[in-house]
């Protein structure tokens, strides 16, 4: 077969809302999606935190995994083998967060896994939907079905007035706690929801079916609280949160115990657990958990004003000698109101406090490194 | 005033021209989060990159105009960078500068071609 000659971009359930509501659309991930509205990517991040903000997420891959065997036990071993994650020990109703890695140790995407009674339901990037939905279907198709569901929007509301808003339609949700999900019925809909986000913020992700999005979004974006937010604040909001985005903070060259992610590899799956390693790249990762990595995810605080951007080079000295590492996001944080950036150093250099310097346009800047998140992450536990 | 395609304006009083953005080009940027000035007394040749402008999403680069000298920035866009999506026309101004040939000012654009250019 040939490559398809046209690239358009595809549209969500929720693209005419979004012209509607003035946004500026941008391609992202091969999707044609709001990058800011109105508000712009400043007062969008800090209405986020300070109420709620609705983001349009529907880019990303919502997948089921149905075990062929009818117990979910059997589509969480069988996932297993795919990620260092313990999902045997996920609870019906639970999610958890997880990343497919290769043989290498490296990460070829992270995900969100729920346990779903009859079977899990997956979220992955847009970006890495197509890989993803193919690698699963490589190795997971003797146990399990994989269904790619294409008739659903994702909508996330993320904030601190996200439980009262979402709380007063689907009756329960205020209940919930950080990673609970649920089924709520409203307003003729089933909502596959999850307490859960990319913002640092308490808040939820609602799946709904793709001729019921603009319906339910309206009637959010109805409540004072709640105003449209763009990709532009998610990005700023996730990297004050401290979040991984993929592309840039983790990828096929760097391992979840580099990532700093070793939190998300469960006792279970690691050396004398009850199903030590196990999944792709296994050996590297188990030695990176067992020596320690030999470079490490860290916050960056620069010293001065000037953003650093991901790429930006990073050095001990103000002057001379080789790169110990490289940032790998990096911008402003509207709510620390002050640049912020996350990078790759070498594991000496990882201690919060330590002094680097990041060359800027042929300047060596001074940045120190701190921990993350930047700001307190305010989840529901 | 003259604008530039690169959706600068031009301010000529004697032999000095003072530069900015046009609002156009700050509500493009979004929010200035921060500027980064040259210094007074440096010979900039036209096309050079004289300020680094940087909002939440990106950085970008304004290049010098004309050829000629630096002469002064603007100190209050180091303070408070948001003075550029509040007021690009007149207070967020970047830097005066004095032409080496001021008639080269002359070729850039009326505001009624950068208003056509603009849409």
């Amino acid at each position: 077969m040939a490559e398809p000659i046209t690239t358009a971009l595809k549209r969500t359930p929720l693209h005419g809302l979004h012209l509607r509501l003035g946004a500026k659309m941008v391609p992202f991930a091969g999707w044609e999606m709001p990058v800011q509205y109105g508000l712009g990517v400043m007062k969008e991040h800090l209405h986020t935190r300070a109420a709620a903000g609705l983001f349009d997420v529907s880019h990303m891959g919502q997948v089921i995994l149905r075990p062929r065997s009818g117990r979910v036990e059997d589509a969480a071993a069988a996932l297993e083998r795919l990620v260092p994650v313990d999902l045997l020990g996920l609870k019906e109703g639970r999610q958890r967060y997880a990343m497919f890695t290769d043989a290498a140790g490296g990460i070829l995407d992270d995900l969100m896994v729920a346990n779903r009674g009859d079977h899990l339901f997956v979220v992955v990037n847009a970006a890495r939907a197509e890989h993803d939905i193919a690698h699963m279907r490589a190795h997971l198709s003797d146990a399990c079905e994989i269904e790619v569901i294409a008739d659903r929007a994702l909508l996330a509301l993320q904030g601190p007035a996200a439980e009262v808003v979402l709380g007063g339609i689907a009756h329960g949700a205020a209940t919930m706690r950080f990673m609970d999900v649920g089924i709520f019925h409203v307003g003729g809909a089933e909502l596959w929801v999850s307490r859960s986000g990319y913002t640092g913020e308490d808040g939820y992700e609602i799946s709904v079916p793709a001729d019921k999005a603009v319906g339910l979004a309206g009637v959010l974006l109805a409540r004072p609280e709640v105003e449209a937010i763009g990709l532009g604040a998610r990005d700023s909001l996730r990297l004050e949160a401290g979040l991984c985005l993929y592309g840039a903070d983790i990828d096929t060259t760097t391992t979840p115990v580099e990532a700093d992610l070793a939190w998300a590899i469960q006792k279970a799956r690691r050396a004398g657990g009850a199903r030590e390693g196990g999944f792709p790249g296994a050996p590297r990762i188990l030695r990176d958990l067992a020596d320690g990595p030999a470079r490490r995810r860290v916050g960056l605080l620069p010293e001065g004003r000037a953003p650093m951007r991901g790429e930006t080079l990073l050095f001990a000295a103000e002057e001379g000698g080789e790169p110990v590492g490289r940032v790998t996001s990096g911008g402003f944080g509207p709510s620390v109101d002050r640049p912020i950036a996350m990078g790759y150093v070498a594991a000496a250099l990882a201690a919060p406090g330590t002094r680097l310097w990041g060359e800027v346009r042929g300047k060596r800047l001074p940045a120190a490194v701190a921990e993350l998140p930047f700001r307190p992450n305010t989840y529901k536990r | 005033m003259k604008f530039t395609e690169e959706h600068e304006w031009l301010r000529p009083e004697g032999d000095i021209v003072t530069v900015g953005i046009t609002t156009h080009a700050a509500e493009q940027l979004g929010d200035i989060v921060f500027v980064e000035l040259p210094e007074a007394g440096r010979s900039v040749s036209k096309g050079d990159e004289v300020v680094v402008i940087e909002s939440v999403k990106a950085a970008s680069d304004i290049l010098a105009p004309l050829d000629g000298e630096i002469v002064e920035v603007n100190p209050a866009l180091t303070d408070n960078p948001a003075l550029v999506n509040e007021d690009a026309m007149g207070g967020a101004w970047f830097f005066k500068m004095r032409p080496a040939n001021m008639a080269d000012v002359d070729g850039y654009m009326d505001e009624a071609a950068y208003q056509a250019m603009i849409g």
